[in-house]
């Protein structure tokens, strides 16, 4: 079956304008999602992952944030030069998106009819009535019992869990062919949460919606993901096939962040964790950002920037000299002029 | 919900007697006899004493203020020193008067100042923004007798578009009804009449807008600014929805709460501080009225005429009050 390319970013650079001066928040990533697929994107807190969300959406914020290079594409129409008009078309249609908080994610004066209502005949010609039928029926389909009754209600008589199931149901009203959820499952409790995966994969099955799901959570991408993309301060690190991530992860922060997901079988006094913190953005010019918190690290790390190298021609990318120089030596091509070894 | 409501109209009684307490002495602090004002400088002492003893301000302070607890208990605000009238007659022209004026400046405060914190808000750091805080900046500090001399100066004498003082064109003098010359020209269906009071509306009220419009837009825009920077505002706008209804509808409602709390106080303010604009413009409003009570030691009039603003002021908040827990779901009153 051939797949469909629904969303692809080249070469995405998104700043902010401070008054420090401009801080790349993303730097120069490219990644693509097929639709129907799961992508993941993982990494720590400030790596550019929420920006990057926010860049595709157009919701950066007003005078701060900028996408400054690069393209977004949607089904081959670039995102970054739409106008707002466009963007209003799209926004909730085509791409739609889920947030971390559920909690504070829905209007707390409006009940969730008019919120859910408002979603759907923005995009539809549906009067209010049929739009509230779909309403209704929308509720049922992410699994809220008592659909007729929570529809007039306020999201604060709802649970956390419930409220993500709201937003889910928002956000697949008008059956986008993209759904970007920014940690959609960090704030509920485990049980919640695994019922979440669940409902969204099971929507993704049934309307072929690709997903972005955003996360720091690997077993989050281990349940639902088909790909993966990891970043690390702004920049894509490796990327793969989730079984390839991991199994055979290449680039110390992808195993580093591997080893930190604590193993019930094992018994540790001490949980593993990625010494150092993630530098600010901006921080690192020259080198590899992870080159600070790598135990691999040698003098080109810190003096140049590596390259995406492809390792297989299966798609699994990874950043890291190390394997540049593995990839080389397999190939038997000459050294790359300017390498220090 | 009523419950509450009942309650909050019960623990007026209190703020009012402690009201009525503070007044009451406040104004036996002034120093003067009513009698003497009422007689001159060159009365008799006698005359004085009559007068004095006939008016029962002879007697010991508790009991004048019994008396008069008593009276309002029945309704009865007192009769006035100088004119022998009964306040409770006499009050409402004069209070209607203010009425109009301060509705009708809250009407203006509100319509652009919530706007103008809006706009600002909106659209943060833009030159609109600069202009309207710099202005509301410049209305907050203005002397409002010196504006509203202004304004006569240059809309009354100099372009001569709009009557200098007054509530109505004194050659053609309104049959009152409610003493609300809005309403009563409206309900006789004159519209020369009515056009002639707002003529006279529009100075006053504008001059009495001009604090409470700055200080609600300043509040507004905060208050927006806050909102917008919220989840639920970033969720609306995931939806596609334009940002005119992102902010007048998502945000504004959420931002509105505290400008409500603004809007009740100054409300409240107006009614008793309109007395700067009254004298300018010589508007027989209530500040009007209770100042000159106090020229003449006119002790009922002083004490009834606040004690009526009092309550207005208190049933606003209370209404305030009550307006937020229409606005959010999530206040309750039990």
């Amino acid at each position: 079956m051939s797949k469909q390319r629904v969303l692809e970013v080249k070469g995405l650079k998104t700043s902010f304008f401070t008054d420090d001066g401009e801080i790349p928040a993303v730097d120069d990533i490219d990644f693509y999602i097929d639709e129907g697929e799961i992508l993941g994107v993982v990494g720590e807190s400030g790596c550019g992952k929420s920006v990057t969300s926010l860049s595709i959406m157009g919701l950066l914020p007003k005078g701060i944030g900028k996408v400054v290079g690069g393209e977004i594409l949607f089904r081959g129409e670039n995102l970054v030069h739409a106008t707002e008009k466009r963007m209003k078309e799209i926004r909730g249609n085509e791409i739609a998106m889920i947030f971390q908080e559920p909690m504070t994610s829905l209007n707390p004066l409006f009940t969730i009819g008019n919120q859910l209502i408002e979603a759907i005949r923005i995009h539809t010609d549906l009067n209010k009535k049929e739009a509230r039928l779909r309403a209704i029926e929308m509720l049922k389909l992410v699994g809220l019992p008592r659909a007729e009754a929570i529809i007039d209600e306020y999201p604060h008589q709802l649970s956390g869990g419930m409220r993500q199931r709201v937003m889910i149901a928002m956000a697949m009203a008008c059956r986008p062919a993209v759904l970007i959820a920014d940690e959609p499952t960090t704030a509920l409790d485990v049980t919640i949460q695994a019922q979440i995966l669940k409902l969204m994969k099971d929507l993704n099955e049934n309307f072929r919606t690709a997903i972005m799901m955003i996360t720091h959570d690997l077993g989050v991408v281990a349940e639902v993901c088909q790909r993966v993309v990891v970043m690390y301060s702004g920049k894509i690190v490796e990327e793969g096939d989730v079984h390839t991530i991991f199994r055979r992860p290449k680039h110390p922060y992808t195993i580093g962040l591997i080893q930190s997901v604590p193993d019930i079988r094992e018994k540790k006094e001490r949980l593993y964790s990625i010494p150092g913190n993630v530098p600010k953005p901006g921080a690192i010019t020259h080198g590899c950002r992870f080159a600070a918190r790598c135990e691999h690290a040698f003098d080109q790390c810190l003096k140049e920037t590596p390259q995406l190298y492809d390792l297989d021609g299966t798609g699994h990318r990874v950043r890291c000299f190390l394997h540049q120089r593995e990839e080389e030596s397999k190939s038997g091509r000459a050294v790359v002029a300017g390498e220090k070894s | 919900m009523f419950a509450y409501t009942v309650r909050r109209v019960f623990m007026v009684i209190p703020v009012l007697l402690g009201m009525s307490l503070v007044v009451f002495f406040m104004i036996r602090a002034i120093p003067g006899n009513p009698a003497q004002v009422i007689l001159g400088q060159k009365a008799t002492k006698e005359a004085v004493a009559a007068l004095t003893h006939k008016l029962g301000l002879d007697q010991p302070w508790y009991v004048q203020y019994v008396k008069y607890l008593g009276g309002l208990l029945r309704g009865d605000l007192g009769e006035s020193i100088r004119t022998g009238t009964a306040v409770s007659h006499e009050i409402w022209p004069y209070l209607a008067a203010t009425l109009e004026l301060s509705l009708a400046a809250m009407f203006i405060a509100v319509i652009i100042g919530v706007n103008a914190g809006i706009v600002s808000a909106w659209f943060q750091n833009s030159w609109f923004d600069y202009a309207a805080m710099v202005l509301a900046l410049i209305g907050v500090s203005m002397p409002i007798f010196w504006l509203g001399l202004m304004e006569q100066w240059i809309f009354a004498i100099h372009l001569d578009w709009l009557p200098t003082a007054g509530r109505e064109e004194v050659r053609n003098p309104i049959e009152p009804i409610t003493h609300l010359y809005l309403i009563d020209t409206l309900l006789q269906g004159n519209t020369e009449q009515f056009v002639e009071v707002l003529q006279h509306l529009i100075l006053p009220s504008v001059a009495l807008a001009t604090i409470p419009m700055a200080i609600i837009a300043r509040i507004t825009r905060s208050s927006m600014l806050e909102v917008m920077k919220s989840d639920y505002v970033r969720t609306a706008r995931a939806k596609g929805l334009s940002m005119f209804w992102v902010v007048y509808k998502h945000s504004l409602k959420n931002a509105i709460i505290p400008v409500l709390t603004v809007i009740g106080l100054q409300t409240g303010l107006l009614l008793g501080g309109a007395i700067l604009t009254e004298t300018i413009f010589s508007w027989p409003g209530i500040g009007r009225y209770i100042y000159d009570a106090i020229g003449y030691r006119d002790y009922p009039v002083i004490q009834s005429g606040i004690l009526v603003v009092a309550t207005i002021f208190i049933f606003i908040n209370l209404i305030v009050d009550l307006l937020y827990a229409a606005i959010d779901p999530r206040i309750k009153y039990n």
